[in-house]
């Protein structure tokens, strides 16, 4: 099972404390690899908010067809970050790590987020299928404010590697899977956490439920629904769809992917809707052992668990900042001078939700809405 | 001169051209005569026959030769009178001297058209090889990685949904407070949607079905929704239903059946005004899996009184179905009228569909339906459904195997992305072997919203004979030996509709269980898992190339 580590702060953190809480849980993560993304960024990222950042790995050809491609769309690169490598036992060294800042093409200047979102995200599906058979590009996010960074290896390694210890690299939101790779090929776009437009989660359990949602998903008709290298991608898409595509309060998540019963909607006060989402969006129902860390545009974090609550999960902190974890020791790890008796462990029915600049804490209950 | 033919019974048949040939015990056999008088077919007679034994009583062996007439157990050689197998005699017999053997060299279907009749019967397919259901398992078992459920623990939530279900984009849902609403203003059309258990029980007609059959599947259908919490639901059949039941509350546990003959809608429609409760959802019947393209018959000496006032037609006469119905020239006609007319009739309240045969053309109309905002549902039945009357010809010979039209149409489904707003309802041989809980879950994971069972229900709740050895199946002659296909009050009676009623929820009750025990170890629980094709594999490439799911040898 995978080993989740999620921080929220109303100030700039250094990803280490991330790794540094994964590394408490090292018996539960086997090396396979380690997702981090870091949203509100700071550092030198912080002057640069407005232009999109993408994230990835090339060869040294991959590189070049990736210049060339967005030179040909018009993206002026405007800074690029690259880790001091700092070769690692355990770790093989690719080519070409980086994120880089772009400025929109000339026409896409001036037009609404919607389009430049739309075109960020046709352009990172394009650089990923140029480079997908010979993995000379791999891309993980393009998106303004959002640094992406995947490997192989144990997160503690990696960190070394990618100098993480000395970097600048700070970000108020900063998500962390250590990964236990179960049933699926190692695979760097098989790494939690994953991102599309603005969205972002991370899961820990297998999800039984994958080929129908999969299915589902794919035929919404949104190009941004593929992949699908890992199971738990799709807990990011639903968000997405639910959020963005359909526009629902992001409460409403929970009541789709684990749906009340019909005596239980009766309670809800907006029980009609609940009833009406439960029979639309049936085929969005995880029904697997699930613990579901994310992140929405405007900096909200939630954590939710499966419909039975078979998977761990832990939501703590002080004011200004919180963290939201698989195991508790990751919790003591990052925030230590906490109050532990207002730990909240979300049960069936809850929502944990984490407001912007870990403003407040709200335990939301599916069973009253 | 006097044709030899006469004399050495040259144009006869022999035992051995018969399907099943009696094996009576002369030993055994008290000549009670309880068999001769039960046998549905009269394929069995008393008789006497002259016999030379070699006898002898003296206290040291005298043997003597002595001629003696006895009386016997004969079997018919007359075709009109075939053993069916069904092995009633067996069942009354006091002494176990007498049964029906399978004769595998049968030449039965070779004689079986005198009077250039074809053969008609009732029952199922005559093929005993197992289903396309039956050779699949299920592979994906959650171990290790992901805990598998309790199945006698654990929430499992086994139900489904009946009805047209809008895709989010279009639910008239609006913003009040932050939370959503549902937009009355709108004037959006919400189709009604029922929840029930996805395990129904199929079209027969009462009519078809003895009335102490069908009162008994009422009784615990109504028993399973009112007192065990399970929504079993069970669809008429075409030919009406009582009063009595369309006018009580437990009408909303029944699904009317229209068709071809629109026998029966008379009455129903002079009833809805006093009906209390709205029916689950109406099904209309545009063909059946047993006899695809071929129209139904009750035949007149089914029709009885009941039968007669339930279907608003005079006793006694024959009531033929056409194939099609005869007022509807395209689909663009069906669906329009006739769906929409049923939508009517209950003010909209009341999900209607089309009931199909399994064919290759099942896509069409599964896409004409994709585009009607009204059709609740496809209710395909396959090659392996049973029926109350048809010819051999169309039973054995016409239709199509459920489970790859099932998938192709769920797969044509998700490729235009309305997977889960026209729930497929898979019915014909789900349960053809018994395994109906692992055929249901089968054809779930295919792509089925819905299973509708028939024979099954018939031989568990019930006990019938038939099988696909052509036992029995002979429910199209009113001769049902146990009382469910027949409106003979001496044959029907035999047949106790509360103890059908307690099969029925036996029946219900095991199967649920048998389900709980497939999806907790799946990993399942919460929602069915329609079109979780990675949990099953097939035995056979070819079948799971067809499926598109995995092979597992």
């Amino acid at each position: 099972m995978c080993r989740l580590v999620a921080i929220t702060s109303k100030d700039y953190i250094s990803p280490m404390e991330n790794i540094i809480a994964l590394e408490t849980m090292k018996e539960g993560h086997d090396g396979s690899g380690m997702g981090l993304i870091m949203k509100n960024l700071g550092g030198e990222f912080e002057e640069m908010k407005g232009y999109p950042i993408l994230s990835g790995i090339c060869s040294r050809d991959g590189i070049h067809d990736l210049d060339e491609y967005m030179d040909k769309l018009g993206f002026q690169l405007r800074y690029t970050w690259t880790p001091t490598i700092r070769l690692t036992r355990g770790v093989e060294r690719r080519d070409y790590y980086f994120a880089r800042v772009y400025d929109y093409p000339d026409e896409y200047k001036d037009r609404p987020f919607e389009e430049k979102e739309d075109l960020l995200l046709r352009t990172r599906i394009a650089l990923r299928r140029m480079g997908e058979e010979d993995e000379s590009i791999i891309v993980f996010s393009f998106y303004p404010d959002v640094i992406t960074l995947k490997e192989v290896g144990d997160p503690l390694q990696l960190s070394e590697f990618f100098g993480l210890d000395k970097s600048s690299l700070k970000a108020k939101i900063i998500f962390a899977q250590g990964r236990q790779n179960t049933n699926y090929a190692i695979n760097l776009y098989a790494c939690h956490p994953f991102f599309i437009q603005g969205y972002g989660s991370m899961t820990n359990g297998e999800n039984t439920a994958f080929v129908p949602i999969r299915e589902f998903l794919m035929s919404r008709g949104f190009p941004g629904y593929i992949g699908y290298n890992s199971d738990s991608e799709v807990f990011t898409h639903i968000l997405h769809y639910i959020c963005k595509i359909l526009g629902y309060p992001l409460t409403y998540y929970k009541d789709i992917i684990t749906p009340l019963k019909t005596s239980e909607i009766d309670g809800r006060p907006d029980s009609e809707v609940v009833r009406l989402l439960k029979v639309t969006l049936r085929p969005l129902c995880i029904d697997g052992p699930n613990c579901v860390i994310g992140f929405t545009p405007d900096g909200t974090c939630f954590m939710v668990q499966d419909s039975k609550k078979l998977r761990p999960g832990v939501v703590g902190g002080v004011k200004g900042k919180y963290g939201l974890m698989s195991e508790e020791c990751g919790l003591d790890s990052a925030i230590p001078h906490r109050d532990r008796g207002l730990d909240i462990f979300p049960m069936k029915y809850d929502m944990v939700i984490v407001r912007p600049e870990a403003e407040e804490v709200v335990l939301w209950n599916q069973l009253q809405g | 001169m006097e044709p030899a033919t006469r004399l050495d019974h040259n144009h006869e048949l022999t035992l051995k051209d018969f399907p099943y040939i009696i094996r009576w015990r002369d030993d055994r056999c008290k000549r009670c005569g309880r068999c001769t008088a039960v046998c549905p077919m009269f394929s069995i007679e008393p008789s006497v026959i002259v016999r030379r034994i070699v006898h002898s009583e003296a206290p040291i062996p005298e043997p003597k030769a002595v001629r003696q007439v006895i009386s016997v157990v004969k079997q018919s050689t007359d075709i009109n009178r075939y053993c069916t197998g069904c092995g009633t005699c067996t069942l009354v017999c006091p002494n176990e001297a007498i049964e029906p053997e399978y004769n595998p060299q049968h030449k039965f279907l070779f004689h079986k058209n005198r009077g250039g009749y074809p053969y008609r019967r009732g029952g199922r397919r005559n093929d005993p090889r197992l289903s396309t259901l039956d050779r699949l398992k299920f592979t994906r078992i959650s171990m290790l990685t992901d805990p598998a459920l309790d199945a006698g623990r654990h929430e499992f939530r086994i139900r489904t949904y009946l009805g047209r279900i809008l895709p989010a984009e279009e639910l008239p849902l609006k913003f009040v407070n932050g939370k959503l609403e549902v937009d009355k203003t709108s004037g959006k059309f919400i189709p009604p949607v029922r929840e029930i258990y996805p395990v129904m029980i199929g079209s027969m007609s009462v009519g078809a079905l003895s009335p102490t059959m069908w009162e008994g599947l009422a009784m615990g259908v109504t028993y399973l929704n009112e007192v065990e919490g399970m929504p079993v639901v069970m669809c008429s059949g075409e030919g009406g239903m009582p009063q009595r039941l369309l006018k009580s509350r437990f009408i909303k546990y029944f699904i009317p059946q229209i068709a071809s003959g629109y026998f029966g809608w008379d009455e129903i429609v002079r009833t809805i005004p006093h009906m209390v409760e709205d029916p689950c959802a109406i099904e209309i019947k545009y063909g059946q899996g047993a006899k695809p393209g071929d129209g139904g018959l009750l035949m007149a000496h089914k029709v009885l009184k009941l039968i007669a006032e339930i279907r608003g037609v005079p006793m006694g006469v024959d009531l033929p179905s056409p194939p099609t119905h005869q007022t509807k020239y395209s689909i663009e006609e069906s669906v329009a009228k006739m769906i929409q007319s049923m939508y009517m009739a209950w003010g909209f309240r009341v999900p209607v569909y089309p009931k199909i045969s399994g064919t290759r053309t099942a896509r069409a109309v599964l896409n004409n339906l994709v585009r009607n905002p009204y059709a609740a549902a496809l209710s395909i039945d396959g090659e392996d459904g049973g029926t109350g009357a048809a010819y051999n010809v169309s039973m054995d010979k016409m239709g199509h195997p459920i489970a790859s039209n099932i998938r192709e149409c769920y797969l044509d489904l998700v490729r235009q992305g309305k997977q889960n707003e026209l729930p497929l309802i898979a019915a014909g041989g789900v349960g053809k072997t018994g395994n109906l809980a692992a055929n249901a879950a089968a054809l779930f994971m295919l792509g089925a919203s819905a299973v509708a069972i028939g024979k099954y229900i018939m031989q568990a709740a019930a006990g019938c004979f038939g099988d696909e050895y052509n036992r029995c199946n002979i429910c199209n002659i009113g001769k049902c030996p146990r009382g469910i296909t027949t409106q003979d009050p001496k044959l029907y009676r035999r047949l106790d509709p509360d103890k059908v009623a307690e099969r029925v929820v036996e029946v219900f009750k095991a199967v649920d269980v048998e389900l709980k025990k497939i999806f907790a170890p799946m990993g399942r629980s919460t929602e069915l898992p329609i079109g979780m094709s990675d949990g099953i594999s097939a035995d056979d490439p070819a079948i799971a190339e067809r499926l598109q799911i995995s092979y597992a040898c």
